[in-house]
């Protein structure tokens, strides 16, 4: 059980400056993401935590006890701060067996060779690689190693975890796999767990919250279906989900009674006061960009008042789902349907799309002005 | 690291900078870089700016200061005239250095052809035989130059330095101009120096994917335009890189110059300067070892800017792929025999040769039963027929003692060598980027830069008196200052390999070591020796082949307390007595070859080796 604070994490590598000011806290029993493209810092906030990196600027506390402070260049070792990590290359010892790789940490606690072998097999059997015991490293598939990986980092009983894309290495069936393991694991163990990745569906699909990074700084912390259906800005919105999202410039002007006006290929919208966010509203008429989810533009083939007339640019189904290119004026955007389902090309459609789904961003500022409704 | 501006603004803490300094203190780490690097200052660097400083200091006898003009220690000019402007400084500097640079030039435009094609036909045609073949090519690189020198002398030498050699005892009139000199030292270099050029580019055409080729063909080029327009270009850096080297090595090769040159005069930079340090004035001898230290350095600053142009390159070649093999059609006959004619010239030949005048009573003579003795092996003193006044090597105290000399002095300036090239090597992977990691590299990179008689030069400069009041004895004339050369000439090379090795044990396997909570010697017990262990044999392996080839380096050094089989060997050519230098060029031969074979069984590549 372990809460990990960061106030005003600076990294510097040279004239480099990768954390700008970091501000992020993991409650206890988190399973926090820290998502974002490479090259964004995420990895390097793993490193501050673990200890392997040492931060030029900030405090770092573990459940209220420092672990770091930059001011009088206090960094504790990383060994003594109760975490264990996995590497995205695993990082087993090539020359050791397996159960060498899981006792090795067990053995440096000094633990007795009873108390070490207990862990050592309660380990092994939590991973389901009782068999490989005896095995070296290279003697593993990849799947089995991240496995050994995983049961030495957790062998030790860390109060916290950390993960460093761990499942990029794996192909994307023992991916699958290993995202339910990592779930039960860190129900049945009840650590927190800190987990990096770019792969969204890993973050959306395992976190209980996700921190998402743009270029050392955080531009979101939120759970995943926050996260997911609205994204901060217009980046987050365009690196979260798959197909991406639709998005359609606009024009809006706020209304007398503090409701949103908003005009677009997809028509006129009015939004109530209590669906926008704290973002200023510019005086007048200002642009904007619609966003939506393809999975929430509904097609019908007949007509109706409420629907809205659009030419099929392209179909392409694929089995479970059929994407659906659409064109309404100059805007193009995307339908994603459920199932087979075929139309023509150049062929008029009607799509609806529930006005509570539907982001809207200031293209000035690229901030998000009115959310979503999450049920 | 750059605290630029967050810096700056801090007040003084006190705990910070108790902290700071804790952390500096209480990691191991710091303090092996610190110890190195004053190590490394200290064997590099000061003995460096010693030498400069001699060449600037006034010495030697009451005559020799008359001359000079100032009083002992005082700063003078003298030898830098004498070298650069004087009326001797033809004698002394220019003509050699001519010599030096044509030698190097030419050398190149043999050499380089050569290993080039060489690599090509062995990595790239469908040429029959080719794993006995790739090994066989190899095979006159693993023979010291020095013992090539004595070859060409075995099968070239007429009756200007007394003996007649192979082809002269046959009746051939064999000119100055061929045995010994210009011609003979280009040629004994190239036949041991193409071996970087064959090592380099076939190495190079190893990791370009065959596609490349392929493509060129598809797109309709015949066989020669695809050679032209897309291998060459590719293996151009490699070729450019080798030719930088085998420039820089043949200008600074003491062993074969002298074997081949003293005897009619014929000096370059490196033997020259030898006769100056034996002779005196010292100090003109490391005015001339410092201008051949600025040649190379030259050299191989414009490699460097080559090798800018060669990275650019590794990205296409990276992929390695599948290589199909050049059909070469009717040019399998030609160029079989073009390979035929190296080996017997490069290998075959001059070996036997060299064995055989072994055997001969009077070298020159043939192979007649009258002419055929064990004498030069085993005999003794009394049965000594003409005048020699040696035993045969066997029964020759000399010769036990030079052997003795020779693994004592193998074996441990290697491990030592092995082990500290481990040591660099972690400093400086585990210090990529950072200031300790660059200046580790770049202070073991010094003595790459000079040639072997200079860097021996400068360490006899060095440690010819005591030095902090004792604290550094005198050397001179010791085992030890021989060790202590030998191991730090092959800094350079070790650390590479050093490097090499640790490269392959990430980062990443000590730190999850050290969050399991193992502290620094733990890891270096537990994770980087266990690991490092192979690469640490193979290292060893390879500077024990490059030491026991060594002579250039030693020579300088050498007395008859602490001499070697190569040192014994070249006094003994220099002496005349032709069959006993050959009989120990045969052993350390043997030597050699027993290395190499026990260094291929722990995997030692070769190519790989000085």
């Amino acid at each position: 059980m372990s809460r990990i604070e960061l106030i005003n994490i600076n990294k510097y590598y040279g004239d480099n400056h990768v954390l700008k000011d970091l501000n992020l806290t993991i409650e206890d029993g988190d399973f926090m993401t820290l998502l974002g493209p490479s090259g964004c810092g995420k990895t390097t906030t793993l490193r501050v935590i673990s200890g392997l990196e040492r931060p030029q600027g900030g405090v770092m506390l573990i459940d209220g006890k420092e672990a770091i402070n930059a001011e009088n260049a206090f960094y504790l070792e990383p060994s003594k701060r109760g975490l264990n990590l996995v590497f995205q290359s695993y990082a087993l010892w090539p020359h050791m067996t397996v159960r060498q790789n899981i006792a090795f940490g067990l053995k440096i606690q000094k633990l007795s060779r009873a108390e070490v072998d207990k862990r050592v097999g309660e380990a092994l059997r939590m991973m389901r690689i009782e068999e490989y015991v005896d095995r070296y490293p290279n003697e593993l598939s990849g799947g089995q190693q991240q496995r050994v990986a995983i049961a030495r980092a957790v062998a030790s009983n860390p109060k916290l975890l950390l993960l460093d894309e761990p499942l990029s290495n794996l192909d994307a069936r023992l991916r699958i796999d290993m995202r339910s393991e990592l779930q039960r694991l860190h129900r049945d163990l009840g650590m927190t767990i800190i987990y990096v990745t770019h792969d969204q569906v890993e973050a959306l699909t395992m976190s209980t919250r996700i921190a998402l990074f743009k270029e050392g700084e955080l531009s979101q912390v939120s759970t995943p279906v926050e996260l997911y259906m609205n994204p901060i800005d217009l980046r987050a919105a365009d690196f979260i989900g798959n197909p991406r999202i639709n998005l359609l410039e606009g024009k809006a002007e706020r209304l007398a009674d503090g409701a949103l006006k908003v005009h677009s290929a997809l028509g006129d919208h009015v939004f109530a006061r209590q669906d926008l966010t704290d973002e200023a509203i510019p005086s007048g008429v200002f642009e904007v960009v619609i966003a939506m989810r393809p999975e929430q533009v509904q097609i019908q083939r007949e007509a109706s008042p409420d629907a809205l007339p659009v030419t099929v640019y392209a179909n392409q189904p694929a089995g479970s789902e059929t994407l659906v290119s659409l064109q309404a004026g100059q805007s193009d955007f995307l339908a994603k349907v459920l199932g087979l389902a075929h139309f023509e090309i150049n062929q008029t459609v009607y799509v609806k799309i529930a006005p509570d789904n539907i982001n809207v961003y200031n293209a000035e500022t690229t901030r998000l002005i009115k959310r979503a409704r999450v049920e | 690291m750059s605290m630029k501006g967050t810096q700056a603004k801090r007040p003084f803490n006190r705990t910070r900078l108790k902290n700071q300094f804790l952390n500096i203190v209480k990691n191991p780490f710091n303090m092996i870089v610190f110890i190195s690097l004053i190590i490394l200052f200290c064997l590099i660097v000061i003995p460096l700016l010693q030498m400069v400083a001699s060449t600037f200091t006034a010495s030697g006898s009451k005559k020799e200061l008359k001359r000079i003009g100032v009083g002992a220690g005082e700063f003078t000019l003298y030898y830098w005239r004498y070298i650069l402007i004087s009326n001797m400084a033809s004698a002394t500097l220019w003509v050699p250095l001519k010599n030096s640079l044509v030698i190097g030039a030419f050398t190149v435009l043999v050499s380089v052809p050569l290993g080039s094609i060489l690599g090509w036909l062995m990595v790239r045609t469908d040429i029959p035989g080719k794993k006995l073949l790739g090994m066989l090519v190899v095979i006159p690189y693993m023979i010291p130059s020095w013992c090539k020198a004595l070859s060409w002398l075995a099968v070239f030498r007429n009756a200007t330095s007394g003996a007649n050699g192979f082809l002269a005892g046959l009746g051939i009139p064999i000119p100055d101009w061929l045995a010994y000199g210009h011609v003979a030292i280009i040629l004994c270099m190239s036949l041991h120096y193409y071996a970087f050029s064959y090592i380099n580019v076939s190495s190079a055409l190893r990791s370009i994917n065959s596609e490349l080729e392929e493509m060129g063909e598809i797109c309709g080029a015949s066989k020669p335009q695809i050679l032209k327009s897309i291998t060459l270009p590719l293996v151009l850096p490699s070729i450019l890189s080798s030719i930088i080297m085998t420039l820089s090595k043949s200008i600074g090769t003491y062993g074969v110059a002298a074997n081949l040159g003293n005897r009619i005069g014929f000096y370059t930079l490196a033997t020259k300067m030898k006769v100056f340090i034996n002779d005196g004035p010292q100090s003109v001898g490391y005015a001339m070892s410092l201008v051949l230290i600025a040649l190379a350095a030259l050299i191989i600053f414009s490699n460097q800017r080559i090798i800018g142009v060669r990275k650019s390159y590794a990205t296409i070649g990276g992929k390695g792929g599948r290589s199909t093999e050049m059909k070469l059609g009717r040019a399998k006959s030609p160029l079989m025999v073009f390979l035929m004619v190296f080996l017997l010239l490069a290998m075959v030949m001059p070996m036997f040769v060299l064995v055989m005048e072994t055997f001969q009573v009077t070298t020159g003579n043939g192979y007649g039963p009258d002419n055929l003795t064990l004498y030069n092996w085993i005999g003794t003193v009394d049965q000594a027929e003409k005048y020699t006044n040696y035993p045969g090597i066997f029964k020759n105290p000399e010769f036990m003692i030079s052997m003795w000399n020779t693994i004592r002095l193998t074996f441990i300036a290697s491990a030592i060598t092995a082990l500290c090239g481990q040591f660099l090597g972690y400093i400086s992977t585990r210090g990529r980027g950072k200031w300790y990691g660059a200046m580790t590299e770049q202070l073991v990179f010094v003595p790459y830069l000079m040639s072997g008689v200079a860097f021996s030069t400068m360490y006899c400069a060095m440690f010819w008196r005591p030095h902090l009041g004792g604290l550094i004895p005198s050397l001179y004339g010791t085992f030890t200052l021989i060790v202590l050369t030998s191991v730090v000439k092959h800094f350079p090379f070790a650390s590479r390999s050093g490097t090499a090795n640790m490269m392959q044990i990430a980062v990443e396997l000590e730190e999850a070591a050290d969050i399991n909570g193992a502290s620094f010697w733990r890891r270096m017990r537990s994770i980087v020796l266990p690991l490092a262990k192979n690469g640490f044999i193979t290292g060893f392996m390879l500077t024990f082949i490059s030491i026991a080839k060594e002579l250039d380096l030693i020579i300088i050094m050498m007395d008859k307390k602490t001499q070697t089989m190569s040192y014994l060997a070249f006094t003994y050519s220099q002496e005349g007595y032709n069959q006993m230098a050959d009989a120990i060029s045969v052993c350390v031969l043997f030597f050699i070859l027993i290395c190499y074979i026990i260094a291929n069984r722990f995997g030692a590549d070769i190519g790989k080796s000085w």
